[in-house]
C-alpha cells in the first residue's frame, strides 16, 4: 500500500487539493468508516462522562466496595448484594439491572459496585490504554522501521534480528511474562521509572510487544523508497542521512503508519482486555472492561449483565476501530482500494 | 493446616508447632448421638449404626479439579487424600468413624484397646489385634508397627519433626533419617503381641498424633522413599487399585478385610470408588446435578449456591469447621508495628461482609476470637465490635479512622496478600477499599494458592497484611494458639514460619506452656486458660479473625447415609448408592 509522494511543483500544489485533503473527502465519503467514527465518537463521549455519571447520577464511588450497602428500587431499600432466603440459603446474589440511571442502571458486581459506572470508567481505562499504546507502538514502529531500512547493512541486521525475536513469541505470552514480572517491582529502565499499579504499565508492555508488527512493513517499504529517484537525488546532492529519512522518507510512510494508527489502537484494547481478565492487566480498584469481565466471572449464572455489558462494548468499539481503519487505508492509499475491488 | 494445600504447606505449619512440651492424655468428650442421615441438608449423621448389607455395592463416583499429589499416607498432607485414607489406612489409635462432636473421641483402631499409659505418661502401651491382613494378603505383625514408625522419619514426613519428635531416638531420625531406628522409642515385642512407645516427655496430645493418618501402619518393606503415584498395601476396607494423579483414582475392596471395630474401621459400602480428576469446578457442580458424578470435593462456585441450595437443596449438606479464615498483621514492620494501627483493622472490618462474600451467613459465621466456637478453650468474647458485647456485631469505622489518625499511621502504604481464587480475590478488594477508606494506600496481591501461603509465611517478602485460613490438625487449643502465634513458631527468613505475623509475646508464652503443662493433669483448667490467652492476644491484635467456614458437601441424588466427621470430614466409605 506504499505510495510514493515525490515533492509536487508549486503551481500544481496550487490547483491539487493536496493528498491529505482527498483522503479526508474520500474518508467522509466511506459510510461504514463514518458510522464507525461516529460510534467512536459516542463511546469516548460518554466514557468521558464518567464522572458526571458517578458523582451526580448515580451518586456512586465505582472504586469502593459496597458490600453491605443498600439501595432503592421501586421505592424500597434493598440490600445490593442479597443473601438467598430460599431453599438452604446458600449464596448472595448482586442486584440486577434497575434500568433506573440513578440506582444500578445495569445492576452490581460482587463488591456492591454500580456496573454502569464502573464500565463508563472502565472504558475511559480501555481506550485510554488502547490509544496510548497504539501511538506509542507507531511512534516506535515507524522510527525503527525507517531507520533499519534506510540505514541497511549491519543497523538493519541488528534491527531486524531484534523485531524477528520478539515476535517469535506469541504475542499474549509475551505480554502475560512481562506483566508478571514487571507487576511485581515495576519498570526502572534508566530515567524511565513505571510503578506497578500504574497505567502506564500496561501501556508500555502493549506498546513494546507490537512495535514489529508496524516497524517489519515499514522497513520493507522504506527498502523500496531508498532506490527511488527522488531518495537518490537527494543523497546525491549531498543531504545528510537524517535529513533525508525525515523529509524524503518518512513523508511518504506516514500514510501507512496512520493505517496502523486505528488497528493498532484494536489490537491494543483487545490485548489490555485479555491481560486485565488474566489479571495481569489493569490492576484494582481501578477498572477497566477487561477486569469487569473477570469481575462477572463469577457470576455468569446469575449476573451475566456484569459479563456481557463490557464485552459488547469491547466488540463495538474494536469493530468500529477496525472498520474505520479499512476506511483510513482506503482513503490513503486509492490503489489497495483499487487492488482489492472495492 | 491450610485446607487447600499440600504436603510443604503443612508441614510448615507444624514446624511451628515444635512445642515439645509436657503433655498429658486427653481424648475428647463426646455429647450428641444421633443417627445416620440420608440425602438431607445441614446435618452430621452422627453415631455409628449397624451395617446395612441391603445398601453394598455399586461405585461411588467422585469427581475433582486436582488430584493432591502422593497417594504415600506418611507423605500426604492434604485434607483431601486424609478424607480417602480413613477408608483405607490405619493406625494404632484412630478418630471415632462417626459424626458430630464424637468424631474427635480417639478409639483403638489397629490396637485392641486404649494404650497403657505408665512412667509418668511418657510409656504407651498397645496391644495388637490379631487377625489382620494387609490387602497384599501379608499378616500385621508388630514388626510393621515398628517400621511404620521408623518409615515416618525415613522418607521425612511432613510432621516427623514435630508430631512425633518426642518418640526417644526420634533427634537421631530426624538427623540421619536413613538410619532411623528408634531402637528405645518403639519396641515390639511379638511373642506378647504388644509395641511400647516411649516419649521423652508426657504429651497429651500424643493419642490424637497416632490418631492421624501420618502414623498409618504400612508393610515392614515398604519403600524408605515417598510412595509417590505407587500405591502401598492398606489394612482398611479398600486399597488403591490404579492412580494417575492426572485422571484418576480407583479405589476397590480389600479382598483381606474384616471388620474388626465398628468405631474404629467400619465396613465400607460402595463396592468400588472412582475418583475422576480434571474438572472445571462449574461442571463438577452440573455432573453431580446430573448424577454423572455422586459427590465433588471442591467448593461449589459463588454463583451457583442459590441453585444448589434451592433446586438441589435435599442433595446439599452443610457443616460448620472448626477453622477460621483470618488477617495477619505484620507486627514487626510499619504500619502495624502500631497496636494502635492494627486494633483499627480489627474495629473496621465488617465480618458480615466477609461472610456475604464468602457464600451467606449459612455458609460462614463472623469470628471474634482465635478459637473456633464449640472447640476446646473457645470463649465467646469480642473486643472489636460496635456497642460492645460477646459476639460481633457490627465494624466500627469511626473509632477505627480515629485509631489511625492516633497511630500516626495514615497514608502509609499497605500490600494485601490474598490467593488468586475467587472467594480470596473478593475479600482481598474489598479489604482493599476498606483500608483505603482508612487513608492507607493499599495494594493488592493475589498470588496463585500453590504459592501464597508459603509466601506469607517468610519474613523476606515483607507481607504487611495476608488473607489466609486455619483448620484444625486435631481437637486442641494449642494447635491454634500455640501454632499460630508463639514465639516458637515464628522463624524469620524461613517459608515455615506459620506465626505469619511474627508475634511474640514472652509472657503469652509462658502462660501458653503454663497451659500445656496444666493439661497434663486438668483439662477443663487447661482449657479455660487457653481461653484467656485467646482474649489476650486478641488485645494485642495480631491477627484479625474474619470468619468461621462452614463446609457443602453436594451429593448426587441415589447418595444415601452422609456422615460427617469434625475431625476429617464426609466418611467416604459409608455412603450408600445402592
Amino acid at each position: 500500500m506504499s505510495r510514493a509522494v515525490a515533492p509536487l511543483p508549486t503551481t500544481e500544489a496550487r490547483r491539487s487539493p493536496g493528498p491529505w485533503r482527498t483522503a479526508v473527502a474520500d474518508l467522509s465519503c466511506n459510510r461504514p468508516a463514518t458510522a464507525a467514527a461516529v460510534v467512536l465518537l459516542i463511546v469516548v463521549v460518554v466514557c468521558l462522562c464518567a464522572p458526571l455519571y458517578a458523582d451526580h447520577i448515580a451518586h456512586t464511588d465505582p472504586f469502593q466496595s459496597h458490600v453491605s450497602g443498600t439501595t432503592v428500587v421501586d421505592g424500597k431499600t434493598v440490600p445490593v448484594l442479597t443473601p438467598s432466603s430460599t431453599g438452604l440459603g446458600l449464596g448472595v446474589t448482586p442486584i440486577g439491572p434497575t434500568w433506573d440511571t440513578a440506582h444500578y442502571f445495569l445492576g452490581s458486581d460482587n463488591q456492591g459496585r454500580d456496573v454502569m459506572a464502573r464500565l463508563l470508567y472502565g472504558g475511559r481505562t480501555s481506550l485510554f490504554i488502547g490509544v496510548t499504546a497504539a501511538l506509542l507502538t507507531v511512534v516506535i514502529g515507524t522510527a525503527v522501521g525507517v531507520l533499519a531500512g534506510y540505514a541497511g547493512g549491519a543497523v538493519d541486521a541488528v534491527i531486524s534480528r531484534i523485531l524477528d525475536v520478539i515476535w517469535a513469541f506469541p504475542v499474549y505470552l509475551l505480554a502475560i511474562c512481562l506483566s508478571v514480572v514487571l507487576l511485581t517491582d515495576g519498570l526502572r529502565l534508566g530515567p524511565l521509572t513505571v510503578d506497578a499499579g500504574s497505567l502506564w504499565l500496561p501501556v508500555v508492555i502493549i506498546a513494546a510487544i507490537y512495535v514489529p508488527y508496524v516497524a517489519r512493513p515499514l522497513r520493507g517499504q522504506v527498502l523500496v523508497l531508498r532506490n527511488k529517484e527522488f531518495i537518490q537525488a537527494a543523497i546525491g546532492s549531498g543531504a545528510p542521512a537524517l535529513r533525508v529519512m525525515r523529509r524524503e522518507v518518512l513523508p511518504n510512510v506516514v500514510p501507512t503508519a496512520i493505517v496502523f494508527l486505528p488497528l493498532m489502537t484494536a489490537l491494543a484494547m483487545l490485548t489490555e482486555s485479555a491481560l486485565s481478565f488474566l489479571s495481569v492487566g489493569v490492576q484494582p480498584p481501578d477498572a477497566s472492561w477487561g477486569t469487569i469481565i473477570e469481575d462477572g466471572l463469577g457470576l455468569l449464572y446469575t449476573r451475566p449483565a456484569v459479563t456481557i455489558a463490557p464485552g459488547l462494548l469491547i466488540a463495538l468499539t474494536t469493530v468500529a476501530l477496525n472498520v474505520l481503519g479499512d476506511g483510513v487505508r482506503d482513503a490513503l492509499d486509492p490503489s489497495a482500494r483499487l487492488r482489492g475491488g472495492v | 493446616m491450610s485446607r487447600s494445600t499440600r504436603l510443604s504447606t503443612r508441614r510448615s505449619a507444624l514446624v511451628a508447632a515444635t512445642a515439645a512440651l509436657a503433655l498429658s492424655a486427653a481424648a475428647c468428650s463426646s455429647s450428641d448421638d444421633g443417627s445416620a442421615s440420608g440425602p438431607t441438608s445441614s446435618s452430621s449423621g452422627s453415631g455409628s449404626s449397624a451395617f446395612r448389607p441391603e445398601h453394598k455395592g455399586g461405585t461411588l463416583r467422585m469427581v475433582a479439579h486436582a488430584a493432591a499429589g502422593s497417594l504415600d499416607p506418611q507423605v500426604n498432607y492434604t485434607l483431601q487424600y486424609w478424607q480417602l485414607y480413613q477408608s483405607m489406612y490405619d493406625g494404632l489409635l484412630a478418630f471415632k468413624k462417626t459424626g458430630g462432636q464424637q468424631s474427635f473421641t480417639v478409639v483403638p483402631d489397629l490396637a485392641t484397646a486404649m494404650p497403657k499409659v505408665t512412667n509418668s505418661g511418657k510409656t504407651y502401651t498397645f496391644t495388637l489385634r490379631k487377625g489382620i491382613k494387609f490387602s497384599n494378603g501379608k499378616a500385621l505383625t508388630t514388626d510393621d508397627v515398628v517400621a511404620s514408625f521408623q518409615r515416618i522419619f525415613k522418607v521425612s514426613s511432613p510432621t516427623a519433626g514435630t508430631f512425633y519428635n518426642g518418640i526417644v531416638g526420634a533427634d537421631a531420625c530426624i538427623k540421619k533419617p536413613a538410619d532411623c531406628t528408634l531402637d528405645k522409642g518403639v519396641v515390639g515385642d511379638a511373642s506378647a503381641g504388644t509395641v511400647t512407645v516411649n516419649l521423652t516427655a508426657a504429651d497429651p496430645e500424643f493419642p490424637y498424633k497416632l490418631a492421624v493418618p501420618h502414623a498409618s501402619v504400612v508393610p515392614k518393606g515398604s519403600p524408605a522413599k515417598d510412595a509417590g503415584t505407587k500405591p502401598l498395601p492398606t489394612t482398611g476396607p479398600y486399597m488403591a487399585a490404579s492412580y494417575d494423579p492426572n485422571r484418576a483414582l480407583k479405589l476397590v475392596r480389600n479382598p483381606h478385610f474384616k471388620e474388626w471395630s465398628r468405631e474404629g474401621q467400619p465396613q465400607g459400602y460402595p463396592d468400588k470408588i472412582d475418583y475422576t480428576f480434571g474438572q472445571t469446578v462449574e461442571s463438577e457442580v452440573t455432573a453431580v446435578q446430573n448424577g454423572q458424578a455422586d459427590w465433588m470435593y471442591d467448593p461449589p462456585p459463588a454463583d451457583r449456591l442459590n441453585e444448589i441450595g434451592t433446586k438441589y437443596a435435599s442433595q446439599a449438606h452443610v457443616n460448620p469447621l472448626t477453622a477460621f479464615w483470618y488477617l495477619t498483621l505484620n507486627v514487626n514492620s510499619a504500619p502495624f508495628d502500631n497496636k494502635l494501627a492494627r486494633q483499627a483493622i480489627n474495629w473496621a472490618v465488617d465480618r458480615e461482609a466477609v461472610v456475604r462474600l464468602y457464600g451467606g451467613k449459612n455458609l460462614a459465621s463472623p469470628a471474634c476470637t482465635i478459637l473456633p466456637p464449640g472447640f476446646p478453650g473457645h470463649v465467646d468474647s469480642c473486643d472489636y465490635t460496635k456497642g460492645g458485647g460477646k459476639t460481633w456485631s457490627a465494624p466500627d469505622l469511626a473509632k477505627a479512622k480515629e485509631l489511625v489518625k492516633k497511630s500516626g499511621t495514615a497514608g502509609q502504604e499497605v500490600g494485601i496478600v490474598v490467593q488468586d481464587d475467587e472467594v480470596n480475590k473478593s475479600i482481598g478488594q474489598y479489604l482493599q477499599s476498606l483500608l483505603t477508606q482508612l487513608g492507607y494506600k493499599a495494594t493488592l496481591k493475589p498470588l496463585s494458592g500453590n504459592i501464597q501461603f508459603t509466601y506469607i509465611q517468610n519474613t523476606k517478602n515483607k507481607v504487611q497484611l495476608a488473607l489466609t485460613s486455619w483448620y484444625q490438625d486435631y481437637p486442641a487449643a494449642s494447635d491454634f494458639l500455640n501454632v499460630l502465634l508463639s514465639c516458637a513458631s515464628f522463624h524469620p527468613g524461613s517459608d515455615s514460619s506459620i506465626n505469619i505475623s511474627g508475634f511474640c509475646d514472652k509472657g503469652i508464652d509462658a502462660r501458653m506452656r503454663t497451659a500445656l503443662k496444666t493439661g497434663q493433669t486438668d483439662q477443663k483448667s487447661a482449657d479455660q486458660q487457653w481461653g484467656t490467652i485467646d482474649q489476650d492476644i486478641m488485645k494485642e491484635s495480631p491477627v484479625v479473625p474474619v470468619i468461621n467456614p462452614k463446609i457443602i458437601d453436594f451429593t448426587s441424588k441415589r447418595v444415601g447415609n452422609y456422615r460427617f466427621s469434625k475431625q476429617f470430614y464426609m466418611l467416604v466409605g459409608q455412603l450408600w448408592v445402592k
